[in-house]
């Protein structure tokens, strides 16, 4: 126990066409504050599941186990209430909303978690030139905050757009949902360095990822094999490398015989 | 004889008397045309969706000629007719169907005449086969008639439709726009009220050539009234004829449109939006008849639908055997925010040139819960989120009226009628 995410025994299933198929069988996985850990494991092993759950996604039924926050029971919080306490999914099939302004949209979700959290809202001018900055700081085009939220961007500015939101909402934990994926080396570094500019011992990441190359920037305390709906194996960033020289198949065959 | 005992339908017993002893001879062919259709009842193809029935339940008495001009007053406060750009604007206000002179400004550059003392009925409507429009024949009392001189670009008016009352009661203003050669106007028209009532207008429009009309209809009216209005547009080459129908109010609304592009070049829109709640029941029909060649028609039409309303849209496009090169473009898009509320879509084409391009479509979906959960996780409240949704599927037609004043009314009044959807959601 961490004190600060706490992933015990964690079950859960989806409907997926009136089959009820189960994907967690039993996360169990703590992350301390100031830390970032990484998950890495195959396709279809439950990475992404684990993610929307802790965002709060209603498709997915928690059947067993619990999620403690920062001391609260998290799985019975609505997804808002989630992000007020703190918590940042950056997705990873950004969302496209059709006449939504990028910039309406952001200081919308920016003054609806500090309203939650007690702080001021933000004023038009203010929030804007707070905006400006840390969409320069991703390299991002101006006119993105002119445009429709995700709407006609590349692969590239929708996962910095998702950086962009991190940083104005400025959680106490994010789960990065293979951000990296379709980003060229430039763009891995820039979106990288907007996760480091916000490492602190008040804020915790969890990085799911199928590259070792996103951690050469964005260097993790521990990193997780996921599996078969489980973490099978857990160990230091040094653990990318090997995963990256050998692939899962150890892990995988420790895991049958254990 | 009276009217009573030669409505054979008895569907026009709600208006009694009122039809009897006409003499005029339009007035007199438009109660005999309906004396023998009587109003239409869903049997009818053009009626199947919407139900008259609202109108069955009480006589509709004709309208008191005086009014309570403190609320008249209010009514245009409400409406932001009393400060800020629109205040200015010149402006016809009618009051049950009449024109109420003390609350009006008369456009200077368009010449105003009413229908109380020239009595004149246009050519383009139809009261032989639309029975709304024979009704109105039948009882029309007033009506703005305006006309615009070739080459004159006469800015902007207001036309405004009051219904007040306290009994149940009908009007059937009778209204005109002559848009001469290169002419240009900007019709606002808003239908508003409180009370039981009737309103159904017809308005008459020519467009001559390379003349331009925007309009855009705000419905606004009482959630207690009907208002059943009917549309005939005639437009000359190179003529436009850009319209846009906002639909928030009333119980029972329909938007009745029939535009002829009768010349080459001529382009109409037929645009529009309506958010219903309730039991609202509100009904969009058009009829675009290409009866020339080159012609261009656009018709994109949203709509949200919560609690118990119906929406209802028909839209009929027709071309002409001449009418080469036609291009048409037609879509109904609904978005059901209650598993009570119910959207009848029926875009029909109906072409006899063989070389036009023509193309339509419906939809018709729940708000998404990818985009929901997607601003819910950030931290956006989920009411919030939903209402974020409504304005973006909304605003992306609002963006398709092009005069800014008319196109700031129409969101603001868009976004005050919010908190009545959301109801059941």
């Amino acid at each position: 126990m961490t004190q600060f995410l706490d992933i015990s025994g964690l079950c859960a299933r989806i409907d997926a066409d009136g089959q009820e198929k189960e994907i967690l069988k039993g996360v169990d996985l703590s992350i301390p504050p100031g830390e970032v850990h990484a998950i890495m494991g195959p396709n279809g092993s439950g990475k992404s599941t684990l993610s929307y759950v802790l965002a709060g996604r209603e498709d997915y039924e928690v059947t067993a186990g619990s999620v403690t926050f920062q001391g609260q029971d998290l799985l019975g919080m609505e997804p808002e209430e989630r992000a007020a306490a703190g918590l940042f999914l950056a997705f990873q099939s950004p969302i496209e909303l059709p006449g939504v302004n990028n910039a309406n949209f952001l200081r919308t979700a920016v003054n609806a978690v500090r309203r939650a959290r007690g702080q001021d809202e933000l004023d038009a001018v203010a929030f804007l030139k707070t905006a400006r900055a840390a969409a320069k700081d991703l390299s991002m085009a101006p006119d993105m905050l002119k445009r429709n939220v995700n709407v006609g961007f590349s692969g590239g500015e929708k996962k910095r757009n998702e950086v962009l939101q991190m940083t104005l909402l400025e959680p106490s934990f994010a789960i990065l949902d293979e951000t990296d994926s379709g980003l060229d080396v430039d763009a891995l570094r820039i979106v990288a360095e907007g996760v480091n500019r916000l490492r602190s011992p008040s804020f915790s990441a969890l990085v799911i990822t199928h590259h070792q190359r996103l951690l050469d920037y964005l260097v993790p305390d521990r990193i997780h094999v996921m599996a078969q709906g489980r973490i099978i194996h857990s160990g230091g960033p040094e653990l990318a490398q090997q995963i990256d020289r050998e692939g899962y198949t150890r892990f995988l065959a420790e895991a049958a015989a254990a | 004889m009276s009217a009573i005992t030669q409505d054979r339908s008895g569907t026009l017993a709600p208006f009694g008397a009122r039809l009897d002893g006409l003499t005029d001879s339009v007035r007199k062919a438009a109660i005999g045309a309906l004396h023998k259709s009587g109003l239409p009842d869903r049997r009818v193809e053009e009626w199947r969706y919407t139900s008259l029935r609202f109108l069955a339940e009480t006589p509709l008495a004709a309208p008191a000629d005086i009014y309570d001009v403190a609320q008249v007053q209010a009514q245009l406060e409400n409406l932001g007719l009393s400060t800020g750009p629109l205040a200015d604007l010149p402006r016809l206000v009618f009051v049950n169907g009449r024109y109420a002179e003390a609350f009006s400004v008369p456009p200077a550059d368009v010449e105003v005449s009413f229908f109380a003392k020239t009595q004149t009925f246009g050519t383009l409507s139809c009261p032989d086969r639309d029975p709304l429009t024979a009704l109105n024949a039948a009882l029309a009392t007033d009506g703005a008639q305006l006309h615009v001189p070739a080459g004159k670009k006469a800015g902007h008016v207001l036309l405004v439709s009051l219904g007040q009352t306290d009994a149940s009661v009908s009007f059937h203003p009778r209204h005109s726009v002559t848009l001469e050669e290169g002419a240009e106007l900007t019709l606002i028209s808003i239908q508003a009220g409180q009370g039981r009532y009737l309103h159904n207008p017809v308005l008459e429009i020519s467009v001559a050539a390379q003349a331009n009309l925007r309009h855009v209809t705000l419905q606004a009216e009482g959630q207690d009234a009907a208002c059943l209005a009917t549309t005939y547009a005639q437009v000359a080459e190179r003529g436009t004829y850009d319209s846009f129908v906002l639909g928030l109010g009333g119980a029972l609304s329909r938007q009745e449109i029939h535009a002829r592009l009768a010349a080459p070049f001529a382009i109409v829109h037929v645009n529009g939006a309506q958010m219903l709640g309730s039991r609202q029941i509100g009904d969009v029909t058009s009829v675009i008849t290409h009866a020339a060649p080159d012609c261009t028609s656009r018709q994109t039409v949203r709509n949200v639908l919560d609690g118990h309303a119906r929406g209802v849209f028909q839209g009929k496009v027709y071309v002409d055997r001449v009418a080469q090169k036609t291009d048409g473009y037609q879509m109904n898009q609904a978005l059901l925010l209650s598993e009570n509320a119910e959207i009848d879509a029926k875009p029909e084409l109906e072409i006899y040139a063989d070389d036009v391009k023509c193309s339509h479509g419906a939809t018709v979906g729940a708000l998404d819960e990818d985009q929901l959960f997607y601003l819910r996780s950030r931290g956006v409240p989920d009411a919030e989120a939903r209402q974020i949704l409504i304005h973006a599927f909304l605003d992306e037609a609002l963006g398709l009226i092009e005069d800014e004043t008319a196109r700031t009314l129409c969101t603001q009044m868009l976004a005050r009628s919010f908190p009545v959807a959301g109801e059941n959601a």
